[in-house]
């Protein structure tokens, strides 16, 4: 097996006992890492949304960038990139975050979910796996957000930069941001720990090249299975870590953080699925990829967190209870709207003339 | 027949399709592909490879050419 391989499995191993780890000491159950979860309660903690059970100013998220820009400086991969149709993004990632708090978890979180024992995550990954199907053609029809040309270097530096200074005003423990009393917001794993895990799993995954999107994407594409190592081992390790903590449990019903209304499960990561195979990848390896300088996923990022605020400002987001018809409306004009975007967008050129010349924006 | 594919500035997956579309239709020959990115560089050689194209790598500035051979 080789170097790169390992890396994978590594990134998705290590992913996966970190987060039994991280529930155990204190984080939400079935939530040691989602970054859907952590960027919507990022945004409550910069006071984004009002939903006063879900602020907190995730370190996990702030060490996973700190880590990656680490990691992609050492190795001269740092490279200030843009351009490449910002605000379709931002609208992508948008949507995609509604789908994914219709559902209640990102790709992350819906594998560490069923590695828990719950059920209604397994609908989630099919429709998952439906979204990422979509997309597949979108792409294959022509979809494309085009090409990122080089800007100047302070343009890559200001997200993880300015990520880091996050890091050291929560390490300082300053009250600054708004922080929940009660609620998922208010469980957490201590702060160093948090912020270490963070820190790990981004060096990883800059490496690796970690996604969850593409794990299942170049499997339909080529059946190629790199990436999807990394999906099974994040299940697998994850799996067995909660059996050995005696976390596991199987079932639909009573879930942590879940609910159990199949067709939203389905619809809501198929809407996520579909946006995200569309902006290139997981939320994971967006963040990854906006600490490495490319400030078109930074622009995702954002997206990502002006959509939570926006779920949960118009009670969007589903609860344990299950999902609002605001948040069905939202989700199936979100599917409609995406696929409106996969159909317009279409503008890649392809020209066969002795050779092929596919460029586009001229 | 050689055929070049520019797929500078383009995130995955767009890079690995575009190599996809130009190999599919050949049964041998030389494909150029440019990438200036190291995922890039790395998905589009473990599709043709795994094609059974033989890969070569050469780095000019903050480009890759990838020359695929069958």
């Amino acid at each position: 097996m080789n170097k790169k391989k390992i890396m994978v499995i590594a990134t998705g191993g290590v992913l996966g006992l970190l987060s039994v780890y991280l529930v155990k000491v204190g984080n939400p159950a079935n939530m040691g890492y989602c970054i859907a979860c952590f960027l919507r309660d990022i945004a409550g903690g910069l006071g984004y949304h009002r939903a006063d059970v879900v602020q907190y100013m995730r370190p996990e998220i702030f060490g996973l960038i700190a880590g990656a820009f680490v990691a992609a400086l050492v190795t001269r991969e740092h490279k200030s990139v843009g351009g490449s149709s910002p605000l379709t993004r931002f609208f992508l990632a948008f949507t995609g975050m509604i789908g994914m708090l219709v559902f209640l978890g990102c790709p992350v979180r819906a594998v560490l979910r069923l590695a828990g024992g719950d059920l209604n995550a397994g609908v989630g990954i099919l429709g998952l796996i439906a979204g990422v199907f979509i997309g597949i053609q979108l792409l294959n029809r022509g979809f494309s957000l085009g090409r990122a040309t080089s800007q100047s270097v302070v343009n890559g530096y200001i997200f993880p930069l300015t990520a880091i200074i996050f890091s050291f005003i929560i390490l300082s423990g300053a009250a600054v941001f708004f922080t929940s009393k009660a609620g998922p917001g208010s469980m957490h794993a201590p702060v160093i720990i948090s912020l270490v895990a963070g820190l790990v799993v981004g060096v990883l995954a800059q490496r690796s090249r970690f996604c969850m999107i593409g794990g299942i994407r170049d499997f339909i594409l080529f059946k190629d299975t790199h990436l999807l190592l990394g999906f099974f081992a994040l299940l697998i390790f994850a799996l067995a870590g909660n059996l050995a903590v005696g976390a596991f449990k199987l079932g639909f019903a009573g879930q942590p953080i879940a609910h159990t209304d199949g067709v939203w499960n389905f619809l809501g990561m198929a809407l996520a699925g579909t946006a995200a195979t569309m902006l290139g990848g997981c939320p994971l390896r967006q963040i990854i990829a906006a600490s490495e300088g490319n400030t078109d996923c930074a622009i995702t990022i954002i997206g990502f967190i002006a959509g939570a605020a926006f779920a949960h400002n118009f009670g969007l987001a589903a609860s344990p209870k299950g999902v609002s018809v605001a948040g069905q409306a939202a989700t199936i004009i979100g599917i409609v709207l995406v696929l409106i975007v996969g159909f317009v967008g279409a503008y890649r050129t392809s020209t066969a003339s002795g050779g092929v010349n596919l460029g586009q924006n001229g | 027949m050689d055929k070049t594919v520019d797929a500078r500035g383009l995130l995955c997956p767009e890079p690995v399709l575009l190599t996809k579309k130009a190999i599919d239709s050949m049964q041998s020959g030389i494909v150029r592909v440019v990438v200036d990115n190291n995922a890039a560089r790395e998905n589009v050689t473990r599709l043709a490879e795994n094609k059974g194209w033989r890969v070569e790598v050469a780095a000019e500035g903050n480009e890759f050419v990838l020359t695929l051979r069958k």
